[in-house]
């Protein structure tokens, strides 16, 4: 299998706080990665390594075959590539959803206006909310704006899409219409890397599952082997205590 | 308030809102009519003092007032109002200082054109906002080219500017200057590279650690040492370069608010996307974060405006600096009520003007849905 992502003995530090502690990870090309874990235990700074909004200090990651440095081109490279979802949505408040969309399209790959709000019309559909295009950001509701904030990735047609918590945020009342946009993105066939605590999407979705605390990787598994046969402690504990409640 | 809504008044509605605000206990009634005397005695006695008592052109007796002997209030003494002759006989020098009078047309083909240079500006919904915008940037060419002269024109030289002219040069160049300037100053703060972040510190410290007239001297001190030899600046390009850095370091501060109202998540969603430091800045951060500024970008507007009057110590005459060149002629002397005045009233005019604008916007920016 095509290796698209590969950590090797990444290390990280805020300051003196050790937060990333030798993490290994590979993922293949259409592999499904749902990251969990308590809070604090450096799951969102893990995947904002991948992107480079987080620079590392120790070890190396690979993405493409490129290796993230402090070299810009590299970085702007893999960025074009990865997409991200985070947990606020960051939709841009002064402009209306459409322009949100075809902005780095139009200023990044330099498409033409017409071709780009095309392209915005057609994942504005697939997310289900193609008669929103002229709305602002702060007009929409949550889960309204968290499926712009995916279509807005997805316009600059990435290979990988990185989640972070992108239902945390959400009403449970819109959790479930953001979810369905990112298993069809899955069934598609779409690389992503999920954290979330969403444990109906992970058995859903995931090939791996894996589960981080105090800055390391404690335990990587299939989902079976994950919900039913968990290996460490701290792994038993987390999932007793989120799947109760 | 009131819980009608409706903007329009009747007077049914006037007298609730007054019984709720002005007539509520026996202390606010009081407070009420000794506020009216009060506004009632101020108010009559300078409109009898500015307007009903007042000469303009000619005194009491109709004769044409040519100096300060044939004002009323000089000929019967406590019984005249003003004598705003003073303004009318010396309007010329007000408007343009010593700005040749066969010339004077230009200034006011530039004045006549000056709302149109701003308006694309000030009003982002204007129809052919664009075409005004083209407007504006070619509007400092046309206006050197009206004002200086060139092929054509006659040249007046600077040190012939005065009044009105100079305060709106001055106050208008120096803050479309500045704004620029500002915005570097703004992202240079806080920029991640050392020295573009130090130079910019102690650039927007330093002037804003200093008063406008210590620049406005050393302006005119320094500059011609960085200037080839020979090469003589002339005062109003000194003063202008000391406003507009003056200007550029306050508004950088403004503009320096703004930025940080910006939550992070909006840079890191726009680098996420491959947008690069200039693409994130121009179309993600700016137009956010000086939307936010606006309105003490504005306030830095008007204090600059005022300040600068100060040029009169360099030698200048801006407006100000005309009224007192009035007051010191001899057949003048003595009118600093009047001079004053006037003088005030058009430094009020543009301030107001300003400070409405602002108000217009931070409204604007409440009801937008962005
Ligand atoms: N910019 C930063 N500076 C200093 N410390 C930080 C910074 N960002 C995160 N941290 C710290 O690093 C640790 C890991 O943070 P991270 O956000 O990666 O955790 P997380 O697993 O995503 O937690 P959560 O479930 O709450 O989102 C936390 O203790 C956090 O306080
Ligand atoms: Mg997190």
């Amino acid at each position: 299998m095509e290796q698209v992502i590969q950590l090797e003995k990444v290390n990280k530090w805020f300051d003196d706080f050790h937060v990333l502690k030798d993490i290994d990870l590979t993922v293949t090309k259409g592999q499904k990665i749902v990251v969990c874990g308590p809070s604090g235990s450096g799951k969102s700074t893990m995947i904002r390594c991948i992107n480079r909004l987080e620079a590392h200090q120790k070890g190396q990651i690979v993405v493409h075959g490129t290796e993230l440095t402090n070299d810009l081109k590299n970085i702007d490279m893999i960025r074009k590539n990865v997409g991200m979802v985070f947990q606020q949505f960051n939709l841009f408040p002064h402009l209306s959803v459409i322009d949100n969309i075809t902005l780095a399209p139009i200023w990044v790959k330099k498409l033409p206006k017409k071709e780009a709000e095309n392209i915005a019309m057609t994942y504005l559909e697939k997310v289900k909310i193609p008669e929103q295009a002229q709305k602002y950001p702060g007009q929409l509701s949550g889960g309204q704006q968290q499926r712009v904030a995916i279509a807005r990735s997805l316009a600059m047609n990435p290979d990988i899409m990185l989640f972070d918590e992108p239902t945390s945020a959400l009403d449970p009342e819109m959790i479930k219409e953001v979810l369905d946009v990112m298993i069809q993105l899955a069934e598609e066939g779409m690389t992503m890397l999920v954290v979330t605590h969403e444990m109906g999407f992970a058995k859903t979705v995931a090939d791996q599952m894996i589960f981080m605390d105090e800055g390391r990787i404690v335990e990587q598994a299939t989902p079976d082997e994950f919900f039913n046969n968990p290996k460490s402690d701290r792994t038993k504990l987390f999932l007793s205590q989120i799947l109760n409640h | 308030m009131t819980p009608n809504t409706s903007p329009y008044l009747s007077p049914n509605k006037m007298l609730n809102w007054s019984k709720k605000n002005l007539f509520s206990s026996w202390v606010n009634t009081i407070m009420t009519v000794i506020a009216l005397i009060f506004l009632y005695e101020v108010g009559t006695f300078f409109l009898n003092w500015a307007i009903f008592k007042a000469d303009f052109i000619n005194n009491f007796r109709g004769e044409t007032i040519t100096d300060r002997t044939f004002c009323s209030k000089n000929i019967e003494v406590g019984q005249h109002g003003a004598c705003w002759a003073i303004i009318f006989v010396r309007f010329h020098q007000f408007m343009y200082g010593f700005y040749p009078v066969e010339e004077a047309w230009r200034v006011n083909l530039v004045y006549a054109f000056l709302p149109f240079a701003l308006i694309g500006v000030l009003f982002d919904k204007l129809p052919l906002r664009r075409v005004f915008l083209y407007f504006t940037f070619a509007f400092p060419f046309i206006a050197y080219f009206m004002l200086y002269g060139g092929p054509g024109l006659s040249v007046v030289a600077t040190n012939k500017w005065g009044g009105l002219l100079v305060t709106l040069f001055l106050g208008v160049t120096g803050i479309a200057l500045a704004f620029p300037l500002s915005i570097l100053l703004a992202l240079g703060r806080r920029s991640n590279m050392p020295i573009v972040k130090s130079i910019c510190v102690v650039f927007i410290e330093f002037i804003r650690g200093v008063p406008l007239i210590t620049l406005l001297f050393t302006a005119n001190v320094m500059l011609p040492l960085f200037l080839p030899e020979g090469v003589k600046p002339d005062n109003l390009l000194r003063a202008l370069v000391a406003v507009t850095l003056f200007q550029s370091a306050y508004m950088a501060e403004a503009i320096r608010g703004g930025l940080q109202a910006i939550p992070k998540g909006q840079i890191e969603a726009a680098q996420s996307l491959g947008l690069n430091y200039w693409q994130t800045t121009r179309k993600i951060i700016l137009p956010q974060a000086l939307k936010i500024a606006i309105p003490p970008i504005v306030n830095t507007c008007i204090g600059l405006f005022k300040d600068t009057s100060l040029v009169l110590i360099i030698g200048l005459f801006d407006l100000l600096g005309i009224g007192r060149a009035a007051l010191s002629d001899i057949t003048w002397t003595k009118l600093y009520y009047e001079v004053y005045v006037f003088v005030s009233l058009i430094f009020f005019i543009f301030c107001f003007g300003m400070s409405r604008y602002s108000l217009y916007l931070e409204k604007k920016l409440k009801t937008d849905n962005s």
